[in-house]
């Protein structure tokens, strides 16, 4: 239902956008325009921060980054703070395409917890270009009432008792990272022939998977569509939230853990605004607010601090740190190794 | 200057602008490579057995939504026909209706019936009958195909029904012929241009979707639009999304060309 919603209030922005802005649409403090995941903010939070410095945020969602980088690498349209994932910075540094935050305009950094700054090392070596956001990982949601024993491998989503109660992830590198865990290979591996294997096991998975989502997982989990999913963290907490069969569970062979961070584009037209915002992000009552809303584990400790003792030792939240030592994050493998993941995919989703 | 040209001017820039200017872009993409080069790699991108079985496989299912909509369609608007004046303006803006509704959430609306545990099963559970699994195969995918471009068939060929004159129709009757043999030699040919645009409306639409495919097939079943689609988005790569996208448009142009030809060949047997 979402990804609808979002297509539509991105054609209607972009709409907004080409057709220029109106002057009562001018912020009197100017205007920061912000690009992210569809449903990554409390929109209340705008607001306050409008009221607060009488900057006008402009704010468009994305369905994921592949459809993002696009828009930013061929600067149809300027935009000052963009919320990519690890892969995609590291991509986007590589291409020069993201300028060095000022963190003097940013103090609030000190809010995030030093864990995720060092992660973020992984793409980000010297924590000059990202401010973590949210993190989370890649795992299974199943429905306990329909899966009897528990689940603690990868390999329930090839087995043929689940045949069309799978809903696997639509998207190329969380879905072939399942594969290549499974198989016991990097998910962030070149070695072509691990990575055909990987595809082989997806094409003889196919017969046994309803379809392939993202974000209609929530919906179709609620309802009881599906005994078994393939779906993010963040999604987890929501769900089991509106269903209490639902378990989330970060299978042994090792998963994905990413981290969302924000970046301001070398194309930005108002830079100083951009740290404002991405300021204002950071202080915990913010952080919290979005937290709430999101249910996205997030890196900032101060915003931690403020939730009730039960959340804050909710495991799929705020999991272990032993538990994302056995998670990679993804690395962008260059532009022919993509390609070449691409093609693993498309044939796929044509067999 | 001529006054009729003058008014023309608007949608001539219109057209520039917004139809040959975007034309010729793909064009360049389609013929060159990501480093600007000269190459016809993109569009012999085509002969890639997964973008082939792509192809054929929206033929096919354009073809049976094309059909099912023709025979939907083409009583429907005999009976639109058969009715008097004030009443059909009504049934026409009833069929129009839910048109005023946008595509993507009326194919939403689908998903909602076909899920496994949609409208239609639920229903279908209640009143103890077997469930029915469509959802993510192609047969939604050919559901939601001829729900949302059937008014594209019923509307042309209605338009063309109503304009037949029934002192035609009557004339034949006069001459003895029943009612088949008028609906086949006269009603039918008179209305060819009719059914020749509405198959190209339905047509061309369900051969290029990529929506319908993603909502109605969960993403499991690989359209020439999704081809293109993630060739753009995914991949990143606009210059094979172009150069396919340009193969497709000789696949329409192509079919498009056939049908105008079939239809002047069946204007000269008008006179039977």
């Amino acid at each position: 239902m979402k990804k609808a919603s979002i297509l539509l209030l991105l054609a209607f922005s972009s709409i907004f956008i080409l057709s220029g802005c109106k002057k009562s649409d001018v912020g009197k403090n100017g205007d920061v325009y912000v690009y992210n995941w569809g449903e990554y903010m409390d929109e209340d939070v705008i607001d306050i921060f409008e009221k607060e410095t009488g900057i006008k945020v402009h704010y468009d969602f994305y369905v994921t980054n592949e459809d993002m980088y696009p828009k930013v690498k061929t600067g149809a349209v300027d935009y000052d703070l963009i919320c990519p994932s690890d892969y995609m910075i590291q991509r986007m540094i590589d291409e020069k395409l993201l300028a060095e935050i000022n963190f003097d305009n940013v103090p609030n950094i000190k809010n995030i917890d030093k864990t995720y700054l060092d992660k973020s090392k992984e793409f980000d070596p010297e924590n000059k270009y990202s401010v973590p956001y949210c993190w989370g990982t890649l795992g299974i949601l199943y429905n306990k009432k329909m899966v009897k024993e528990p689940i603690d491998s990868w390999s329930v989503l090839f087995d043929k008792k689940y045949k069309d109660n799978i809903l696997m992830i639509n998207s190329v590198r969380d879905a072939m990272g399942i594969a290549l865990r499974y198989l016991g290979y990097s998910l962030n591996t070149t070695n072509k022939d691990e990575i055909k294997q990987a595809k082989e096991l997806l094409i003889k998975q196919k017969e046994l998977v309803q379809g392939y989502f993202v974000d209609e997982v929530r919906d179709k989990m609620i309802g009881n569509d599906a005994a078994i999913s393939v779906i993010y963290s963040g999604e987890a907490n929501f769900t089991k939230r509106e269903n209490k069969d639902l378990e989330y569970v970060v299978p042994k062979e090792g998963s994905n853990v990413w981290i969302d961070s924000w970046v301001i584009p070398k194309n930005s037209k108002n830079k100083e605004n951009a740290e404002k915002f991405l300021n204002f992000l950071c202080r915990a009552d913010i952080a919290k607010k979005n937290f709430d809303y999101i249910t996205y584990s997030t890196p900032n400790s101060a915003a931690k601090a403020l939730l009730d003792k039960e959340t804050q030792n909710n495991k799929v939240a705020f999991p272990d740190a032993s538990l994302l030592d056995n998670c990679e994050t993804f690395h962008y493998l260059g532009q022919k190794m993509e390609d070449y993941y691409n093609e693993q995919w498309k044939e796929i989703k044509s067999h | 200057m001529n006054k009729k040209t003058f008014l023309s001017f608007p949608y001539l820039l219109w057209m520039v602008a917004f139809i040959v200017i975007p034309l010729f872009v793909i064009v360049y993409y389609g013929f060159t490579a990501m480093d600007g080069n000269f190459t016809i790699d993109n569009v012999k991108s085509i002969l890639d057995p997964i973008n082939l079985k792509s192809l054929w496989l929206s033929l096919e299912l354009a073809f049976i939504s094309t059909l099912i909509c023709l025979i939907l369609a083409y009583p429907l608007a005999m009976i639109l026909k058969g009715m008097n004046m004030n009443n059909n303006s009504f049934i026409v803006l009833i069929f129009i209706l839910p048109m005023w509704m946008n595509f993507l959430l009326r194919t939403l609306a689908w998903q909602t019936l076909l899920d496994r545990s949609g409208i239609i099963n639920t229903a279908l559970t209640a009143l103890h009958l077997p469930t029915i699994d469509v959802i993510n195969t192609p047969a939604a995918i050919v559901i939601g195909m001829v729900y949302n471009f059937l008014p594209f068939m019923v509307l042309p060929i209605y338009n063309v029904l109503i304009k037949i004159d029934n002192n035609t129709i009557n004339a034949a009757r006069d001459l003895g012929a029943n009612n088949i043999q008028t609906f086949i030699k006269i009603i039918f040919p008179l209305s060819f241009p009719g059914v020749v645009s509405g198959i190209t409306m339905v047509f061309v639409p369900a051969m290029t979707t990529f929506v319908i495919s993603d909502l109605l097939g969960g993403s499991k079943i690989l359209l020439i639009g999704n081809v293109i689609e993630q060739e753009f988005t995914v991949s990143n790569n606009w210059n094979v999304g172009s150069g396919l996208s340009l193969v497709l448009m000789i696949f329409i142009l192509f079919s498009m060309a056939l049908i105008a030809k079939y239809d002047k060949a069946s204007e000269g047997t008008n006179l039977w």
